[in-house]
C-alpha cells in the first residue's frame, strides 16, 4: 500500500492541467534508467583497476537486465494499483541505490557488492521505472497512445547518449582512465552519477499526474473513434491476459524482433569493421565504426517515436508487419549486397535498427488495444519478459556463430551471413505470429464496470 | 484542505511547462550533440 504523498488519490490532476506534463514526467525517469545501455563505458576501468575478466565486468549489466524483466513481471500488478508515483519514487530509490552500493563495493575493493548493487537493487529500479509511466500515458492520452509512450520509451534509448559522454567526462575527471585507472576514481563515478540521477529523476516523481476518472482530451469523443475490431474496448485483467494466446504471440513477436535488432547492435563496431576493413588508418577505422555505433542509437531513438506515433493512423498489427516484414528484406538485402555499396549497407542497418526501438515503443498500445487499459502496465511488465530473454538470445546466436567462422577462419561480411539468415527466419516466426493475433475472447473480459470499480478500490486501499 | 470541486480550473504556468520540458531535453540535446559529431568519421571526414 502507497501513504502519504505517494498515494494515487493524492495525484489526480487538478482541472486544467495539462496533459503535456506528463511526457516530461515520464522523461525524467526513462532519460534516467536509459543509462543502462550505457554500461560499457565502465567495463574497461573496472577489468583494469579490478584486474576482472569481460564476463565478470559484464555482469552488473546481465544481471541488471535480468531484473528489469523480473522485476517488471512481478511489480506490474503493484505498479497499477499503487499509482505512478509510487512506482516512479520506488524505481528512483533502486536506482540510485544501485549507484551507491556499487559505490561502496569500489571504495572497499568488493565488486561482488557492485554486481548486488547495480545489478540486483538497480535492476529492479529498471523494471519498475520502465513500467511506471506507461499506463498513466495511455490514459493521459487515449486519442494518441502510440505518440506517448514512444516519447517515454524514445527517452530509454536516449538515456545512453546522455550517460555515455558523461561517464566518460567524470572518469576522465577523477583519473580513472587509461591502463591504470583509479578505483576509488571509479567509485566516485559512481557517487556522482548517483546523485546526479537522484535529483535529476525527483522531477518524474513530483511532476507526474493521473487524469481524473471522467477527463478527456478536448474535442476528443471516445464515441466517434473509427471502430476497429483490433481495438478491445472491455478490459482483461493481468491474470487473465497470459492465459490469452494473443499474449504468448506477442511475446515471441516481442521476442524475435529484439533479437534481430541485438544482433546487430551487440556487435556494431565489429561489424563495420569486418564490412569495411579499408580505411586510411586504424584510428580512421575505429573512429569510423564508432560512427556506425553512434548512427544505429540515433536510428534506434528516432525509430522509437517516429514509428509508434506513425502507429496511431496505420494500427499496431500493420506496424508490426512493417516491422518484422521489411526487417527481413532489410537482412536479406545486407546479407546478398554485403559491402558492395556503403549507402545500401547504412540505410538497412538504420532502418533494422529504428525497427528494433519501434518494437519497444509500440508493444504498450498494442497491448492496450488488446485487452484495454485496466492493467495494461503489469501485463507489459509480464511481456518484458521477451525482452530479457531475447538480451540473451541475440548476442549468443550473433557472438557464437561469428565466432566459430572467425576460427575457421572466414574473412569479411561472410562471418555474418549464417547469423543474418537466422535472423530472417527469427523475423519470418514473428510475422507469422504477429498474423495470427486476433481480437481477445471475450470470456476473459472483465464485467462491464468491473474493472473501473477495482481500480477505485484498489486506490482506495 | 481543498479538494478538486472547491478549485476553479485554470491553466497550468506555461514557464512551469516550458521548464518542465527543457529539465529534459537540454540533457537530451547534449546527449545527441556527443553523437552526432561521432558520424562524419563514418564517412572519412
Amino acid at each position: 500500500m502507497a501513504v502519504g504523498f505517494l498515494q494515487r488519490e493524492r495525484i489526480v490532476a487538478r482541472p486544467g492541467w495539462s496533459r503535456w506534463l506528463i511526457p516530461p514526467a515520464a522523461l525524467s525517469i526513462h532519460l534516467a534508467i536509459g543509462q543502462a545501455y550505457a554500461w560499457s563505458v565502465f567495463k574497461p576501468p573496472l577489468e583494469a583497476g579490478m584486474d576482472i575478466s569481460g564476463v565478470a565486468s559484464a555482469l552488473p549489466f546481465t544481471l541488471g537486465i535480468i531484473m528489469l524483466g523480473l522485476s517488471a513481471a512481478v511489480f506490474g500488478t503493484k505498479v497499477d494499483a499503487n499509482g505512478p508515483r509510487w512506482a516512479m519514487f520506488v524505481a528512483s530509490c533502486c536506482f540510485v541505490s544501485g549507484f551507491l552500493i556499487s559505490a561502496v563495493g569500489l571504495f572497499l575493493d568488493q565488486y561482488w557488492l557492485v554486481v548486488l548493487g547495480y545489478g540486483f537493487v538497480g535492476g529492479i529500479g529498471l523494471g519498475i521505472g520502465y513500467i511506471s509511466p506507461v499506463s498513466t500515458l495511455i490514459k493521459w492520452f487515449p486519442d494518441r497512445p502510440g505518440l506517448s509512450t514512444g516519447i517515454a520509451i524514445m527517452g530509454f534509448g536516449g538515456g545512453a547518449l546522455i550517460a555515455s559522454p558523461l561517464t566518460q567526462q567524470l572518469l576522465g575527471a577523477y583519473g580513472a582512465t587509461g591502463e591504470n585507472p583509479s578505483v576509488p576514481g571509479i567509485a566516485q563515478t559512481f557517487l556522482t552519477m548517483g546523485l546526479i540521477y537522484a535529483v535529476f529523476m525527483s522531477v518524474g516523481w513530483l511532476l507526474i499526474r493521473v487524469p481524473a476518472d471522467d477527463w478527456k482530451p478536448a474535442g476528443w469523443d471516445p464515441s466517434r473513434v473509427k471502430s476497429n475490431a483490433m481495438i478491445s474496448q472491455n478490459h482483461v485483467s493481468a491474470a487473465n491476459a497470459i492465459k490469452t494466446p494473443q499474449f504468448w504471440l506477442l511475446w515471441v513477436v516481442l521476442t524475435f524482433n529484439v533479437t534481430a535488432g541485438i544482433g546487430i547492435l551487440e556487435r556494431a563496431a565489429p561489424i563495420y569493421r569486418d564490412f569495411f576493413p579499408d580505411a586510411t588508418t586504424p584510428e580512421a577505422l575505429a573512429a569510423a565504426a564508432a560512427g556506425f555505433v553512434a548512427i544505429l542509437s540515433l536510428a534506434n531513438a528516432i525509430g522509437r517515436i517516429l514509428w509508434s506515433s506513425t502507429s496511431d493512423f496505420l494500427g499496431r498489427k500493420n506496424m508490426y508487419r512493417i516491422y518484422l516484414g521489411v526487417g527481413a528484406l532489410l537482412y536479406l538485402a545486407l546479407t546478398l549486397t554485403t559491402n558492395a555499396n556503403k549507402v545500401v549497407f547504412l540505410v538497412c542497418a538504420m532502418v533494422i535498427l529504428s525497427f528494433y526501438g519501434a518494437g519497444f515503443a509500440t508493444v504498450p498500445a498494442y497491448l492496450r488495444d488488446l485487452f484495454g487499459t485496466y492493467q495494461v502496465g503489469a501485463i507489459h511488465g509480464r511481456l518484458l519478459t521477451a525482452w530479457s530473454t531475447a538480451g540473451v538470445l541475440g548476442p549468443l546466436i550473433v557472438n557464437a556463430i561469428a565466432d566459430a567462422q572467425i576460427a575457421a577462419g572466414v574473412q569479411g561480411p561472410g562471418r555474418y551471413t549464417t547469423a543474418f539468415m537466422i535472423m530472417i527466419g527469427l523475423l519470418v516466426i514473428a510475422f507469422v505470429c504477429n498474423e495470427l493475433i486476433k481480437p481477445v475472447n471475450p470470456r476473459f473480459h472483465e464485467p462491464e464496470g468491473a474493472a473501473a470499480a477495482a481500480e477505485k478500490k484498489e486506490a482506495a486501499a | 484542505m481543498s479538494t478538486q470541486s472547491e478549485s476553479a480550473p485554470r491553466a497550468i504556468n506555461p514557464v512551469l511547462a516550458a521548464l518542465a520540458w527543457l529539465w529534459v531535453l537540454i540533457p537530451f540535446g547534449y546527449g545527441l550533440y556527443q553523437l552526432l559529431i561521432k558520424i562524419p568519421a563514418l564517412f572519412g571526414t
